[in-house]
């Protein structure tokens, strides 16, 4: 195997060799408890807090609104059911997206089993919630709004200011899953006017096992782990000082060269996105416009994207599908059902998320690769018609 | 790894991917919204299988029980390929993950579907063991 390109930035990306060395020490000499008395472990309390008051600065927080959770899914399933337990006497209802992530979506339903009721909002054929949809849908007794602020499938931001005018205005708690957004676009809590915000160091180069939870001044969810009394009771447990320093460095980073950076990723992602969509029944996801910078999405008809994994594996490249094929389950992804497109059409889904070390020629081995394996399982597909290069779902 | 070596040899190396232009029979099984359709050609001479092709649209499970199953009734008679069972398919690649295991039905139910065309074509009663293949989508696990 000659070239590897790794396209799944939206998974996982590599660790920054920054935030690699922010986190060196603590591996080492410098293993201080945080909440030991003696100097050695106040010198990690203090590392410990210069670490929280970067991300919040990143973030347009306050130092003391930002907790450290293990990452995304915790902050998410820490945001929803702390704001079900703490809002629960004012009422039983909900209000999400079809499009959320599962961290959110699963804990919605666990809420439903408990006697929340939850409302999840459609979305437009470009992944796009609409804020009068959120207004329409406020009820008397709703206690929280969740919107994500960018689509991990799909990568279409969402209108998250607007949505979090509307909130404020209803006085219901507003939660945002920024774990695909922060570090990759602008990111303000008060600009957003959201209560909880979550977030999850390992999408933006920093290390796996930390994440965030933005939680406003003023909203104190009910504690998530009892023990110690760490993160000011709310999250017990002996900190994880090197995971705060690199995603400190990490997250700083990203920051730091964001706007370079998007500009470089969205010249790569669009030469991508018009490359591949030339091929005949191909059609990109999400919103061409306001797009996360390094996420290209498409589906191939009469292909399946579990086999368009396997063989672009094969030729070096990483890449992901909504496909069911590709998972346990065997419904294809939620998001690409929400955005209106038939089973058999979300079946030849493809996300490829382009990163820090991806290259124009990456981009160049994909727009040579991809085509060349959509066509060869097109070749061998009983529903693609070669002569009139279409499914024959159109007949 | 998700799947066995012989798995991902079938599947990257596909046996028997193709039309048969003059096929003595034809089956078509699966759905396009589970994401799996196969569809099995044979060639039959004297109540032998002397040629099988397919064309799939499915996961790399798909392909490669489609592959298996065609290189397993090659050279049988109809009666020995009519035995073929899902479980033999999956266990001459290997194994297959519990829940690729409808793959191996659907290759099974290609391959009887081809052969109750055939015996239709022949003008003979379509043994009991073919009956499925009457129904649309048979072998699809999603309920989609």
């Amino acid at each position: 195997m000659s070239k590897l390109v790794y396209a799944d930035h939206a998974a996982t990306t590599p660790l920054s060799p920054k935030a690699r060395d922010a986190m060196k020490p603590y591996f080492s000499l410098r293993f201080g408890n945080p909440s030991s008395l003696y100097a050695f472990g106040q010198e990690a309390r203090t590392d410990l807090e210069q670490a929280r008051a970067v991300i919040a600065r990143c973030i347009g927080a306050q130092p003391g609104e930002v907790l450290f959770t293990s990452g995304g899914t915790e902050g998410d399933n820490w945001a929803l059911k702390g704001a079900a337990e703490l809002r629960k006497s004012r009422g039983k209802h909900i209000i999400t997206t079809a499009i959320e992530h599962h961290a959110v979506l699963h804990t919605a339903q666990f809420l439903e089993k408990q006697g929340f009721e939850v409302t999840y909002l459609p979305v437009d054929q470009l992944g796009r919630v609409d804020p009068e949809q959120v207004k329409a849908a406020i009820r008397p007794d709703t206690i929280l709004i969740s919107v994500m602020a960018a689509n991990n499938e799909i990568g279409t931001i969402e209108p998250i200011a607007a949505i979090g005018a509307i909130a404020k205005e209803a006085g219901v708690l507003f939660h945002v899953d920024a774990v695909q957004a922060v570090g990759h676009m602008p990111v303000d809590v008060k600009e957003w006017n959201c209560d909880l915000l979550t977030f999850s160091a390992h999408k933006f180069y920093g290390p796996r096992g930390i994440g965030g939870l933005y939680m406003r001044r003023g909203v104190r969810l009910p504690p998530l782990i009892h023990g110690g009394g760490q993160e000011k009771g709310l999250r017990s447990g002996t900190e994880n000082v090197a995971g705060a320093g690199g995603r400190a460095a990490a997250l700083q980073e990203a920051v730091g060269e964001m706007a370079a950076e998007a500009q470089r990723l969205i010249a790569l992602r669009d030469k991508l996105l018009d490359g591949l969509s030339r091929l005949s029944c191909t059609k990109v996801t999400g919103d061409r416009e306001n797009r996360l910078p390094g996420t290209a999405s498409l589906v191939f008809e009469g292909v399946e994207g579990e086999a368009l994994l396997l063989h672009l594996d094969a030729r070096g490249i990483r890449a992901s599908s909504g496909s069911a094929c590709s998972s346990a389950s065997l419904d294809p992804s939620h998001v690409l059902l929400a955005i209106g497109l038939p089973h058999e059409v979300a079946h030849g889904s493809l996300r490829l998320s382009l990163g820090r070390e991806t290259t124009e020629a990456d981009v160049d081995y994909l727009l040579e690769q991809v085509p060349e394996v959509v066509n060869y399982l097109r070749e061998m597909s009983p529903v693609w018609d070669a002569k009139a290069q279409k499914p024959v779902w159109y007949d | 790894m998700l799947y066995s070596e012989k798995v991902m040899d079938h599947f990257e190396h596909p046996r028997n991917v193709g039309e048969i232009a003059d096929a003595d029979a034809i089956g078509q099984v699966g759905n396009p919204k589970c994401g799996d359709i196969m569809r099995m050609y044979l060639k039959i001479e004297n109540g032998i299988i002397v040629d099988a092709k397919f064309k799939t649209f499915g996961c790399g499970s798909a392909i490669a029980t489609s592959s298996m199953a065609t290189e397993l009734i090659k050279g049988k008679s109809v009666e020995e390929a009519l035995r073929l069972t899902n479980a033999a398919v999956a266990e001459a690649l290997d194994g297959l993950p519990a829940y690729k295991m409808h793959c191996s039905v659907l290759a099974e139910e290609a391959i009887k579907a081809a052969l109750a065309d055939y015996y239709r074509r022949q003008g003979l009663p379509v043994p009991e063991s073919c009956k499925f293949s009457e129904e649309e989508g048979g072998g699809c696990a999603c309920g989609a």
